[in-house]
Formats: C-alpha cells, sequence, structure tokens
C-alpha cells in the first residue's frame, strides 16, 4: 500500500522506460526526419538528449528508491506523454510546414532562439523581475499592515474595510491611464500597477484571518498574562498566517499578469516589452521564447514563496494536506 | 480566598438565558473544591466569572479582598476545549505565560519541569495535533500552572477522555495540587472525580444555576474508590443529584 500523498502514481519501470523511449522517439523524429522550415536543430537536439541522460543518470542513482525516485516514477507518465506531444509537433511544424511559419515555429526553432538570443532574454528577465519583486514587496508589505489594522481595530476597519473591498473588486487594469500620467517613469507606474494589483487581495486575506481568531485562543492568552500586543503579534497574526500565504500565492498571480501587461504597453524593457516587440517583426519564435521563460519563471517564483510557506507554516503539516 | 457574593448572570444575547442567579459561595486558601450540577447549570459561567473572563450583572467577586474585573496570570484556566495553539509546539505553548509577562530567567528549566509534572517528557517538540487527548489536556494544564497561579481553575478538564485516562490524569491533578499547594477548583460531571480529588463539593441546581449544597469530603489523603465512606459518599451524592434534577 503506498502512501505517500503527493508522489502517488505507480512506482513502475515500465512507465519511467516509457518515458525514456518517448524522449527518445522526439530526439530521433528531429534527427531522422528532414527539415522543412529553416532551423538549426542541433540546440533542440542536445537538449532533448541532456534530458534522456538526466533521467538515466538518475535511475542510476542507488538512493532512487528513496524521495527522488518516488519523484521521478511519479512524473514519468507526464514525462512520457510530453515527449510524443513533442514528437508530433516537431512533425507537423518543422518538419512539414502544415502549421506555417512564421505564426507557428516548431519546438526547435524556439529551443534555438532560448540559446541565440539568451543574452537579450536574460536582460529581459531581468528586468521583469526586478519590477515583479518590487511591486509584489510592496503589495505585500502594505497588504498585511493595511489587513492587520483593519483585522484587528475597529477604528480602522471601519474606515479602511469598506475601502479595500472596493478597491479588490477593480481590475488593476482601470489604473493604467492613472498610473502612466502620475509616475516619472515606466518602471515606477509599473511597480505601481504590480502593487495595487497585489495589494487589496492580501489585506482582505489577512484581516479576514485575523478577524476569524477563535476566541478561546485570546482568553486562554489573557489569563495567561498576554497584554493586547502580546495578542495581537503571538496569536492573532500567527493565526491569519495560513491566510496571509493564501493571499501572497493568489496576488502573485496577478501581479505577474499585471507585469506582463505593463511592459507591453508602457515600458522599453522586461519579457513583456520583448513579446511585443517582436510581434512587430512578426518573430513568433521570440514571443514563444519569451512565453516559455515567462512559464518557468513563474514556476520558480511560486516554489520559492511555497519554500518560506512551509517554513513557516510546519505545524500545519498533518492538519491540511 | 476568593469571594463570591450574590452574584447573578444572565445572556441576553439571541435568546435570555438566565444562567446564575444569586451565587454566593467561597473558595479557602489552599483547598480542592469541586463544582458539579446537571449539564447547562451554568458551571462554565460561574467559572469565567471567577477568572475574570466575563462579568456579573449583579453582586460581586473578590480575590484577596480586590474585586475581580479582568483575567490575570495569578488565575489559572483550563478550558474544557483545551485550547491550545495549534501553531506552537507543546513546549512553546507551555512557555506562553512566561514569555508573555516577559519572564526570561529560568525559562528552559522551568519549562522542562512541568513538562515531566505533567508527565509530557520527550513530547515537547510535538505540535498539538500530534497528541492524544489525554495529552493535549496535560500541556493544557500545565500551561496554566507555569505561571504559579494561586487558583487553578479547570472546566471539565477530563470531561472528553476515556476511563483509564480519567484515572490516570485524576492521580495527576492530584499530585500537582499537593506539590504546588495551589488552590484548585474542578467543575466536573463525574461524582466519583469530585470525590476522589475534593475537600468540599459545591452542588449546583438546574437552571437558573445556584449553589443548593456543599458537601465536606471527610476522606482521608489516599483515598479508595471501593471503600465504604466512599461508596457512602457516592450514594449520598447521587441522591441529592437526582432530588433536584
Ligand atoms: N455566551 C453565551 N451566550 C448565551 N448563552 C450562554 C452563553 N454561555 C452560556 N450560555 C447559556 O447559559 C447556560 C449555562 O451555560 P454553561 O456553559 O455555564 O453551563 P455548564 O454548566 O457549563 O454546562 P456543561 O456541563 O454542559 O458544560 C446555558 O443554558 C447556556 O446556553
Ligand atoms: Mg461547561
Amino acid at each position: 500500500m503506498d502512501r505517500n500523498k503527493k508522489y502517488w502514481k505507480p512506482k513502475s519501470n515500465l512507465w519511467f522506460f516509457l518515458a525514456v523511449t518517448a524522449l527518445a522517439a522526439a530526439l530521433a523524429t528531429d534527427v531522422l526526419v528532414p527539415n522543412v522550415q529553416e532551423t538549426d536543430t542541433l540546440y533542440y537536439q542536445a537538449v532533448l538528449a541532456a534530458s534522456i541522460a538526466v533521467l538515466l543518470i538518475l535511475f542510476g542513482i542507488p538512493v532512487f528508491s528513496s524521495g527522488l525516485g518516488g519523484r521521478l516514477y511519479h512524473y514519468s507518465q507526464f514525462i512520457a506523454a510530453a515527449g510524443l506531444f513533442l514528437t508530433f509537433l516537431d512533425l507537423l511544424t518543422t518538419k512539414s510546414n502544415i502549421l506555417k511559419l512564421p505564426f507557428f515555429p516548431g519546438p526547435a526553432r524556439i529551443v534555438e532562439v532560448l540559446f541565440t538570443e539568451r543574452g537579450m532574454l536574460l536582460v529581459c528577465t531581468a528586468h521583469s523581475l526586478r519590477l515583479f519583486f518590487a511591486g509584489l514587496a510592496g503589495g505585500v508589505v502594505l497588504g498585511i499592515v493595511t489587513g492587520v489594522l483593519t483585522g484587528w481595530n475597529r477604528q480602522w476597519n471601519y474606515w479602511l474595510f469598506p475601502v479595500i473591498k472596493v478597491a479588490g473588486v477593480i481590475p488593476p487594469v482601470a489604473w493604467i491611464p492613472l498610473a502612466l500620467v502620475v509616475f516619472p517613469s515606466s518602471f515606477y507606474a509599473g511597480i505601481f500597477l504590480l502593487t495595487v494589483a497585489s495589494w487589496f487581495t492580501i489585506a482582505f486575506m489577512v484581516s479576514t484571518g485575523i478577524a476569524s481568531t477563535p476566541k478561546e485562543y485570546f482568553e486562554a492568552s489573557r489569563t495567561l498574562g498576554a497584554d493586547e500586543r502580546y495578542l495581537l503579534f503571538h496569536v492573532a497574526i500567527p493565526n491569519a498566517a495560513p491566510n496571509i500565504f493564501t493571499g501572497i500565492v493568489t496576488s502573485a498571480g496577478m501581479c505577474f499578469m499585471m507585469l506582463v501587461i505593463t511592459e507591453m504597453i508602457g515600458a522599453k524593457a522586461g519579457l513583456g516589452w520583448y513579446i511585443n516587440w517582436a510581434k512587430a517583426w512578426a518573430s513568433y519564435d521570440k514571443v514563444y521564447a519569451s512565453i516559455v521563460i515567462m512559464g518557468v519563471a513563474f514556476c520558480i517564483i511560486l516554489a520559492v514563496i511555497n519554500v518560506f510557506r512551509s517554513y513557516f507554516l510546519r505545524w500545519q503539516r498533518g492538519i491540511v494536506q | 480566598m476568593i469571594e463570591i457574593k450574590n452574584v447573578s448572570r444572565t445572556y441576553s444575547d439571541g435568546q435570555h438565558t438566565e444562567a446564575l442567579r444569586d451565587v454566593s459561595l467561597e473558595i479557602r486558601r489552599g483547598e480542592f473544591l469541586s463544582l458539579t450540577g446537571p449539564s447547562g447549570c451554568g458551571k462554565t459561567s460561574l467559572l469565567r466569572l471567577i477568572a475574570g473572563l466575563d462579568s456579573p450583572q449583579d453582586g460581586e467577586l473578590l480575590m484577596e479582598g480586590r474585586a475581580i474585573d479582568s483575567p490575570c496570570h495569578e488565575r489559572g484556566y483550563v478550558f474544557q476545549q483545551a485550547a491550545l495553539f495549534p501553531w506552537k509546539t507543546v513546549e512553546e505553548n507551555i512557555a506562553f505565560g512566561l514569555r508573555a509577562r516577559r519572564v526570561y530567567r529560568e525559562k528552559k528549566r522551568l519549562v522542562g519541569e512541568y513538562l515531566s509534572l505533567v508527565g509530557l517528557d520527550g513530547f515537547s517538540k510535538s505540535y498539538p495535533h500530534e497528541l492524544s487527548g489525554g495529552m493535549v489536556q496535560r500541556a493544557a494544564i500545565a500551561r496554566a500552572l507555569i505561571n504559579g497561579p494561586k487558583v487553578l481553575l479547570l472546566d471539565e478538564p477530563l470531561g472528553a477522555l476515556d476511563a483509564f485516562t480519567r484515572i490516570e490524569l485524576q492521580n495527576v491533578i492530584r499530585e500537582i495540587w499537593r506539590k504546588t499547594a495551589t488552590t484548585v477548583v474542578l467543575v466536573t460531571h463525574d461524582v466519583d472525580e469530585a470525590i476522589y480529588l475534593s475537600d468540599r463539593i459545591a452542588v449546583m441546581t438546574p437552571r437558573p444555576g445556584r449553589i443548593s449544597e456543599i458537601l465536606t469530603v471527610n476522606l482521608p489523603a489516599g483515598r479508595d474508590r471501593d471503600s465504604e465512606d466512599f461508596i457512602g459518599l457516592r450514594r449520598t451524592m447521587l441522591r441529592k443529584l437526582t432530588i433536584n434534577n
């Protein structure tokens, strides 16, 4: 009986070898079938070969049966499907031009762009991440502060909570015209918009988290000699911690969306700007390359947030799954 | 030590419930007093008043001559549902009172001492959800005790436990009372528990709650649940409770 709830797929070597085979098929297809779209397929082939090698090495590691192994088995089915998908996509694009250029470059072409344009892409990614974290940090700080104030103090709650509630339902893109006029540069306008995109969600979550603290916790603390300040920092805020993280994760998504939008309209740098610029030249390969980067970057961002979350909420392990 | 004078408490949020009517009781220093009565008769209400978590409409409560108007670490309270902080380990829960009062000296030693007093050695790093019901109550008792309260108020701390754990914890509570010499007020439904532990037993009437009788338990320290006296007292008490109902 397999008790691992997170990596629950069958620990079957068959699936693992199917995954390797599918990647190998993708590689073989690309090597053997002649190109129709003009592409330097070497990068793509190298990436596929490297993936296969990594899989086989991980499989060979003696500790395979422990934690790492479970994960590898768990993702085998997905990797197999991905390999098949790449094989067909390659056949439909690079190898036949059934899906036509310039709108549908093949996976090989996108990988090629990722390598040949890496300098530019790296600079743009750095720009985007800087704006993203600046904006999100603003939202997190303001969100937590206003959320705590409204959740804790009824005067603050009276004045601020309705504002937070209303501001929270306005789509952040609605502030774009204002932001472009008020701020001296598109960078600061971007920070403002991202802050707005994350602030109210976080504030709302924090506020409800604080306000929903069970009365017994406060009463128990009072009989133990805690004063108001101690109640806030050691009872109410810890009780709201799960909510704080839910708020941060939710608003990180909105922030990321807002990031790309603001970069597409005002900025002179960043991945959003790069997409716009590439589109103007009909370089759809570059558009897709930056989309790939965005996907990967956001996954990494979420993973980082999750590291903090599982540290601060380690007490929840075993309560929630 | 604690005087309860003609206290009444009526809840008027939602429907109108008269929980306590004209309750008077004196709690003596160092005694073990049990408070018993039918469900809903106002035992928790009375204990909350003593703790200062609630205030009466009529009458007054005094501790050592001073009015009780807010909770204080000198009156330790263990809730019917333990109310441990789920985000703190057992150790941190127990240390809560010390940290809240900014008493850092000897914190480590005290926490260790109270952990073993309630028999939780080895569980200091566990979180409450990793504990059994009995262990949770042990931790809650230790958390209240670490402040060195003058009075320990226990609201049916053993109510939800099985018979084995119950008897085990009754002995723990008895030991604690003997060692720390605090005054203990214990709310309980269990007649045996009241007789086994108490110096005096206050019996309450059904709602609106009043003290109908105070029984003095004149049994030796090492009490035997099967002795003639114990059984006789149990019979008397059960008769009183059924007459009241
Ligand atoms: N906060 C409250 N608001 C309204 N009514 C309440 C409140 N607390 C208690 N009551 C009512 O007061 C009465 C006495 O309640 P209390 O909790 O003191 O009883 P109890 O003797 O502790 O009962 P049990 O043995 O079941 O714990 C009950 O009828 C209850 O419904
Ligand atoms: Mg009760």
